[in-house]
């Protein structure tokens, strides 16, 4: 470390290395809630969903020394709370949005429980990437340690943007979610389809849960998610229902996440409060620079619980 | 856990005819088989705050004779009304430790106010005459720790720049900063600390990311004051960055990054108190101390520590130990530039002033606001 200053260089670079490593959470949180919402139901469980898949991740891990065989299971805990969302909205008269909580607040609720007995050990964690091996600065070196899930998800989002636009499943989950009716006329199960967009969005935030115990900040403890599901699920709405939008959406809410321990390390300390809430500031301002009295938000979903 | 407690409130009504009895002083102040109720805001295995208080509780235990019953994860509402309530009518608990710095007002004086028989013993907090006699606050000048660890940091550092990853700028974190500062600088005048504030107690990914930029701008030694240093020492470790650590010993977490810390000695402290209550004397309501009253204490050093670093901070420690130290001893100025504390003035410990702090020394890198 003896080239170590590089002034104020830290902030673009911490901005771009917070993009990277803080927003994969984000990124599987709000593709997976793409899913759901495109075929016409919200999950706001997802909270519950990335915590639980958070701890499941860190307890298989811990337990069978294969941090891939804990993301494996981060995923099918959050395919289980999926189907469990789906499964009692899909009763007559359930309210999603209500079920939603509740399950957040359960998910929460039982990792914190369950996880009691893995805040002291240390699991294998994932892997990285040295993708900074040109660069003699040993802080471009750190920014650019990529783990493999961030490249998933990066992968993740064209794919589904496309598999929305061409396929056939693609296609039937919008039905699903622009018309019921035109997707029951069609000799279609609307539940089963939402029953399963609702698995696959619980998949995915399941794996997010398992990046931020098996990778980054890389270990269980019940401050770990401080709301990235919530905000992520938020991000959807942000990203109108895109998935190519939710991938710059989750990364510009990861490095507006860096911008104000990084801002500090660089000695302006001022209004660090400020900085910490950037993500939320930006938000607020893209809804009120976009919205309209005169339509719905552009994208929507029209049989999503909050736009009907 | 919550069926616990409903069924435990539900149990409230029979056991009230029992309460009575215990609080008008049936069971004697302390007889062989007492009870000592421990009550933490968080996990008690969370490698800092509530972890230090229960190797406190868990040294009560090993001591013949006592029952320790503990409850964690009790948030600073009425909640902490209701634990201790149960705790003394359920189990019978006659010494009662709430941990957390916001039990103190209004919580446990509305308990200590109601069972005057009983003793309740806070942690943090600043009792004061107008207060119930039996409840008691007691608290640790862990800034002597702190400072032999910023001792230890300033050798150990290569680029004489140290960082520490604070949760809010409040006078105890303020305190700790400073010390662990004018302790480097002890080591090497020219040593800076740069402070980065998270905004709270518990933020897993704002540490993480405040411990990366630190090490970015050149920072190759780090510590903290969070809830959980946990997040701090693994990420600097990764990134080959050396530590010390706050609240408990950390060293299993980075056997190799770690260099010392500053811990709390809770389980020094507390069988102190038993012996006290078992011997008919009562504990002072307010007490404070540090190294030398073993309130606080340093980990044992790690191997990459320095003969030299070793030599200094067991000097100084030693002076703690024996005939006094003091650490804010004027002249001493802010990271403004203002003299703070004036030349000849000396602010010992016990100094009220040094619980109102509200700024940061010189070659602190960072601000308050």
């Amino acid at each position: 470390m003896a080239d170590g200053n590089i002034g104020l260089w830290t902030v673009p670079l911490a901005v771009l290395g917070g993009a990277i490593r803080v927003s994969t959470p984000f990124l599987f949180v709000s593709l997976g809630e793409c899913i759901t919402e495109r075929s016409g139901r919200i999950n706001l469980g997802l909270e519950g969903t990335l915590v639980m898949g958070a701890m499941s991740a860190y307890g298989i891990s811990y337990l069978s020394g294969s941090p891939w065989l804990g993301v494996l299971a981060a995923g099918l805990t959050g395919a289980l709370l999926g189907a469990l969302h789906a499964g009692i909205c899909s009763l007559p008269r359930v309210n999603d949005v209500a079920v939603g909580i509740s399950l957040m607040l359960f998910g929460t609720g039982l990792a914190f429980f369950l996880g009691k007995p893995l805040i002291e050990p240390t699991a294998a964690r994932l892997p990285a990437i040295d993708f900074g091996w040109w660069s003699e600065v040993p802080q471009v070196r750190a920014a650019l340690r990529i783990n493999v899930l961030f490249l998933l998800g990066v992968a993740l989002a064209p794919i589904l943007f496309w598999a929305f636009k061409t396929t056939r499943w693609g296609l039937l989950i919008r039905t699903a979610g622009e018309s019921a009716d035109a997707a029951r006329a069609m000799g279609h199960s609307v539940l089963m389809i939402r029953l399963r967009a609702t698995m696959a969005g619980g998949f995915l935030a399941g794996i997010g849960g398992s990046f931020l115990s098996l990778f980054y900040p890389g270990s269980w403890n019940e401050g770990l998610s401080s709301g990235q599901g919530i905000t992520a699920v938020a991000l959807v709405i942000f990203a109108r229902w895109d998935p190519m939008l939710c991938l710059w959406a989750s990364l510009a809410f990861g490095g507006a996440a860096a911008l104000g321990p990084a801002l500090q390390s660089v000695g302006v300390t001022s209004g660090y409060h400020l900085f910490n809430a950037a993500p939320y500031i930006l938000t607020l301002l893209i809804m009120i620079i976009t919205c309209s009295p005169k339509r719905t938000l552009s994208g929507a979903p029209a049989e999503l619980s909050i736009t009907r | 856990m919550d069926f616990g407690r409903i069924s435990r409130r539900h149990l409230l009504q029979g056991g009230a005819a029992l309460t009575l009895g215990a609080a008008a002083g049936l069971r004697p102040a302390f007889a062989a088989d007492t009870t000592i109720g421990f009550i933490y805001v968080g996990s008690r295995d969370d490698y800092g705050y509530n972890q230090a208080h229960a190797q406190g509780a868990a040294a009560l235990k090993k001591l013949p004779g006592l029952k320790v019953i503990e409850e964690e994860k009790v948030p600073e509402t009425d909640a902490v009304e209701k634990t201790i309530e149960s705790m003394i009518n359920l189990d019978g608990a006659t010494l009662l430790f709430p941990t957390s710095f916001g039990y103190y007002n209004p919580h446990m004086i509305k308990m200590a106010n109601k069972y005057p028989k009983l003793r309740f013993e806070h942690c943090g907090g600043l009792w004061s005459e107008k207060d119930p006699k039996n409840a008691g606050s007691y608290f640790g000048y862990i800034d002597e720790a702190q400072y032999i660890a910023g001792i230890v940091a300033g050798y150990t550092s290569k680029s004489g720049k140290l960082g520490f990853v604070a949760a809010k700028p409040i006078p105890q974190v303020l305190r700790n900063i400073n010390a662990f500062t004018l302790g480097a600088k002890l080591a090497n005048p020219k040593a800076t600390t740069q402070v980065i504030f998270t905004g709270d107690w518990s933020m897993p990914v704002k540490e993480a990311e405040a411990t990366n930029s630190l090490i970015d701008q050149g920072v190759d030694v780090l510590t903290c004051h969070v809830d959980g240093p946990k997040t701090m020492v693994e990420n600097a470790a990764r990134r080959g960055a050396f530590v010390t650590g706050y609240h408990v010993n950390q060293s299993p977490l980075a056997p190799k990054a770690y260099l010392t810390g500053a811990e709390w000695n809770w389980e020094a402290l507390y069988p102190k108190f038993v012996k006290m209550l078992a011997a008919g004397e009562s504990i002072p309501n307010f007490y404070r101390g540090g190294l030398k009253e073993e309130l606080v204490k340093t980990s044992p050093y790690g191997e990459a520590v320095s003969e030299q670093a070793r030599k200094h901070a067991d000097e100084i420690k030693a002076k703690f130990l024996g005939e006094g130290y003091t650490i804010f001893k004027g002249p001493i100025k802010d990271n403004k530039g203002n003299v703070v504390i004036t030349a000849g003035t000396e602010r010992g410990q016990k100094d009220p002033e040094l619980e109102k702090m509200d700024y940061l020394v010189e070659g602190v890198i960072g601000a308050t606001s």
